[in-house]
């Protein structure tokens, strides 16, 4: 093992980029504030999503709604992209071939994407039988909520296109890595959200 | 590489896969619990309950690394203030508002 000590959660660089590894103690700390201030965020949503839980002010339910297949399949893609974001950060701390790292985080953008795609062919669907925000509390509170989170994976997804850039044309300076593992945390902490909407949104409604 | 950055890397390499292993069990427990269908409503939806809970565990442990070490109580503390916090605020308006809708049927 290294003799460097561990200085914040998620990969720490180590003895691999000494110089990298002691500027990233406070920037992820501090990026731990910004997740947790998210959190707050989703947790009020999804209290509003529980309170509205049967106002469905005579409209369909997430019974009749949701599709057990469509949401297992988010689900599946969502959790290989957080496994594929973990290589790409075992890349990028071993100094692999850049390539390789570019590879990962290219597999984590595409499972993102297909995230988003199944999302919002189940939103358009659901707007399509008549089940859109408009239609009762129950639905305003389950687009708000589940909708924030795709609206994070989006923006989690454009940072990935902006990490392989930089990437590309500054190299793997410090600067570039330490954003690369925040993005980390990132990606992880949204696959984190998605176990409580798949949990309290969708199965609860399904079971 | 060396000797040491090697078992470092097979290390952190097998964190992920443990991690990404037991995720895709529970939540593989979860889904059939509901696909199964012939089990009580209360049953399943404990069964969800708990396998989140086990999950999010999970996640933060094998794939963002928080775990007891030194080094990482900071960390640990700002996330378990958080859920203090949360806890509070999202249990009591649960509590409120189921209450007051109670009252008012």
């Amino acid at each position: 093992m290294s003799e460097f000590s561990l200085k914040h959660p998620g990969i720490n660089l180590g003895a691999n980029d000494p110089e990298a590894h002691e500027a990233a103690e406070e920037v992820v700390f501090g990026f731990w504030v910004f997740l947790m201030s998210d959190l707050i965020l989703f947790s009020l949503l999804f209290a509003t999503f529980v309170t509205m839980i049967d106002a469905t002010a005579g409209g369909p339910g997430g019974k009749e709604l949701f599709d057990p297949r469509s949401v297992a399949a988010e689900t599946g893609v969502l959790l290989a992209s957080s496994f594929t974001f973990g290589m790409a950060s075992i890349a990028m701390k071993y100094r692999s071939n850049r390539g390789v790292l570019l590879l990962w985080l290219a597999v984590t953008l595409l499972l993102g994407l297909t995230f988003l795609g199944l999302e919002l062919h189940d939103f358009i669907s659901m707007i399509g039988k008549g089940a859109g925000p408009d239609r009762s509390g129950f639905l305003s509170a389950f687009f708000a909520l589940v909708g924030m989170h795709g609206l994070h994976v989006t923006a989690g997804s454009i940072w990935i296109v902006v990490m392989m850039v930089q990437t590309l044309v500054f190299g793997l300076s410090a600067d570039v890595k330490i954003r690369i593992l925040r993005l980390g945390l990132f990606w992880h902490f949204l696959d984190i959200i998605w176990v409580g909407i798949f949990s309290v949104v969708y199965l609860r409604a399904l079971a | 590489m060396d000797a040491s950055e090697r078992a470092e890397k097979s290390s952190e390499l097998r964190s992920y896969l443990i991690g990404f292993g037991l995720a895709v069990l529970l939540t593989a427990i979860a889904f059939g619990a509901v696909l199964v269908g012939e089990w009580p409503r209360a049953t399943v939806r404990w069964i969800i309950a708990g396998t989140a809970v086990v999950q999010v565990i999970v996640h933060f442990r094998f794939f963002l690394h928080i775990d007891l070490s030194k080094s990482k109580s900071d960390d640990l503390q700002l996330i378990l203030f958080s859920f203090l916090i949360l806890a509070m605020m999202v249990g009591g308006t649960i509590w409120i508002l189921a209450n007051l809708q109670a009252r008012m049927m």
